[in-house]
């Protein structure tokens, strides 16, 4: 069953009163990120239950769900690796990273490790282009990645996946 | 040293939160304009100022102002463009994750002159850790009474929001904006009418960039007429410019616009020279998008002028021979890099950008990638370097906004300007899996003796 806290509640009610009387539909964005990091990724469930919060069509949650692309669709691994491949972070080497991370973590582009910890997908300009090659690591930016700072950041996640479990 | 207006502070020890801030000098500027003046009076100094808009069209901003219809009883909305989506472009990043308050500073100020109660910020999606600053200096200048209700016993009230996207580079264009600060999906409306009249739920908006809502507070401050003394013609004040690519130095820059492309490459207080020693090939000066300009005509005009780094000077010649300011976003490529992969990954950029309301742009921005990934892995014909110009011009002002000529002119110029790289691929289908085709004849004319 679907069904937010208490706490997350109260947060829609304050993020729809950011809009005019009766626009609460501005707040589905919003609403699903906070979906999103409750469940890690948006159900139709998930989504049914964001439009019955906001009072809306379950259609109009489905086709923004599906227009944005930090939306997963699908379930993904604990820890998301989002790897930027547009132009600035490929002439500083993204697409080595990419092969690394690859080679390391076994899997390919798009899938999750068998072990649930770690999926990998590539994506397109984040807005770090002078600190290059990076990738999104959850709420954060991880920068200047090499191989090293790679085999660090693997590493950590494991050791926090231990500390969570 | 040049004149810094935004950045000054950047790196005082604290500056993001409110106390070092105001310490600082910083909400001088809403005084000034909640006690000594009117809202026009207000547009009127960023109209003298000469301000143009920071996001890569530069538009004026005091006539957008001035543009916005004030129907009675109908509520106005200022909304902060904090989408920066294009490749190269960082500089927003840069000015909200360490001034938060000059931002919250210049958007009190603007929504004074243009009348909005309640303020958006919308910023992309994955800046999520911004948005967390931006909230924090919201509550911090509301916590001082800059915000809410009655601000400083002047009987303006204002609320500032932030509206986090989630991953769409469409968003940064005004209506997409306004479509998926609606809820919906971020698909740009047919213009007119124009936000300035009916924008977000119907109501009249303006729209301005996280950068040029900024500026507004050196403007008030020193006065437009003083503001207009920086810089050169109709390139005024200072622009933020995010270098990266080859560089020693990759970072974001403060500059007055008077100086020369070449002293921002090469000088040791910007980009510090090109990385590991190597050789100019090509830049793209202002956000992928804007076309690619070989060495010799980065920093040489097609006269044999030399460029600067103001909105003129980068665009003289036109597409033929120029460029534009655009966004800021200074993308430098070494002797080692392949103009054509690149292409590729900016057309495969823009392909998965695209909306898809446009048939030009959502086939177009497809057959781009295809064609340009072909000739990149060495499946290319000569006949489609032909085809992808046919395609491009097809796109370019044939959509509903501008991401298709966004997404035509990077393959225009790198067709433009190194045709024989591209046919080098398709002559040499092996080679150019293993090597990269070099520097050419595109050599920096002042850097490398020809």
């Amino acid at each position: 069953m679907i069904k937010f806290s208490e706490e997350k509640l109260n947060k829609v009610q304050e993020i729809i009163r950011r809009y005019p009387e009766g626009k609460q539909k501005s707040a589905v964005i919003p609403v699903l990120h906070l979906a999103q990091e409750e469940y890690g990724w948006l159900s139709a469930e998930t989504m049914d239950y964001v439009a019955s919060l906001l009072r809306i069509e379950p259609i109009e949650v489905y086709e923004v769900a599906t227009f944005y692309s930090m939306f997963n669709l699908k379930p993904v691994g604990k820890f998301l690796f989002e790897v930027c491949q547009t132009g600035p972070c490929m002439i500083s080497g993204s697409d080595n990273i990419i092969e690394y991370i690859k080679q390391r973590l076994g899997i390919g582009v798009g899938e999750t490790t068998p072990d649930g910890l770690f999926t990998l997908k590539t994506v397109e300009c984040l807005g770090a282009c002078g600190y290059a090659p990076m990738m999104q690591l959850g709420k954060h930016y991880r920068e200047h990645l090499t191989k090293d700072r790679v085999d660090q950041i693997i590493e950590e996640c494991r050791k926090n996946a231990g500390m969570l479990n | 040293m040049g004149v810094k207006l935004l950045l000054e502070k950047a790196h005082v020890e604290g500056i993001r939160h409110y106390d070092v801030y105001r310490r600082e000098g910083g909400y001088r500027s809403v005084e000034k304009v909640l006690k000594t003046m009117s809202p026009d009076a207000v547009t009127e100094e960023v109209k003298k100022a000469g301000l143009r808009g920071r996001g890569g069209a530069g538009f004026p901003a005091g006539m957008k102002w001035s543009f916005l219809a004030k129907p009675e009883g109908i509520p106005r909305h200022l909304v902060c463009n904090a989408d920066e989506s294009e490749p190269g472009t960082f500089k927003d990043r840069y000015l909200m994750e360490f001034l938060p308050h000059l931002l919250i500073e210049g958007l009190i100020v603007a929504s004074y002159a243009l009348g909005s109660n309640a303020t958006y910020i919308y910023i992309r999606g994955e800046y999520a850790w911004i948005t967390d600053i931006l909230e924090n200096a919201i509550a911090e200048a509301k916590a001082n009474g800059w915000l809410g209700n009655n601000i400083q016993g002047s009987g303006f009230n204002c609320e500032i929001y932030v509206q986090r996207g989630a991953g769409a580079y469409i968003c940064g264009e005004e209506t997409a904006l306004i479509e998926s600060l609606e809820g919906k999906r971020g698909n740009p409306r047919i213009k007119p009418p124009f936000p300035a009249v009916k924008g977000v739920w119907d109501r009249p908006t303006v729209v301005n960039n996280v950068e040029t809502l900024a500026a507004v507070v050196p403007i008030i401050n020193m006065g437009g007429d003083e503001y207009a003394k920086i810089g050169v013609g109709k390139s005024t004040g200072t622009k933020l410019i995010s270098a990266c690519g080859n560089i020693n130095k990759p970072g974001v820059y403060e500059i007055d616009m008077t100086i020369s492309v070449e002293e921002f490459i090469y000088s040791d207080e910007y980009c510090g020279g090109i990385k590991d020693g190597k050789k100019l090939k090509a830049c793209i000066p202002g956000g992928s998008s804007v076309p690619i300009l070989p060495a010799n005509l980065l920093l040489k005009t097609a006269k044999g002028e030399t460029r600067y780094m103001n909105y003129e000077s980068l665009s003289d010649g036109g597409f033929a021979t120029g460029s534009m300011m655009g966004s800021g976003g200074f993308i430098v490529l070494d002797e080692d890099q392949c103009v054509v992969k690149n292409t590729y990954t900016l057309a495969r950029f823009y392909r998965h950008e695209s909306c898809g309301q446009c048939s030009p742009c959502r086939e177009g921005t497809g057959w781009m990638e295809k064609i340009l990934k072909a000739i990149e892995t060495g499946k290319g014909k000569m006949s489609d370097i032909d085809l992808l110009w046919d395609i491009q011009r097809k796109i370019e002002g044939n959509t509903i906004c501008p991401l298709g000529d966004a997404a035509a002119w990077p393959v225009a110029a790198a067709i433009r300007h190194f045709r024989d790289e591209f046919e080098w691929h398709v002559k040499n289908p092996q080679e150019c899996l293993t090597r990269n085709y070099g520097l050419a004849h595109y050599a920096d004319p002042i850097h490398v003796p020809v």
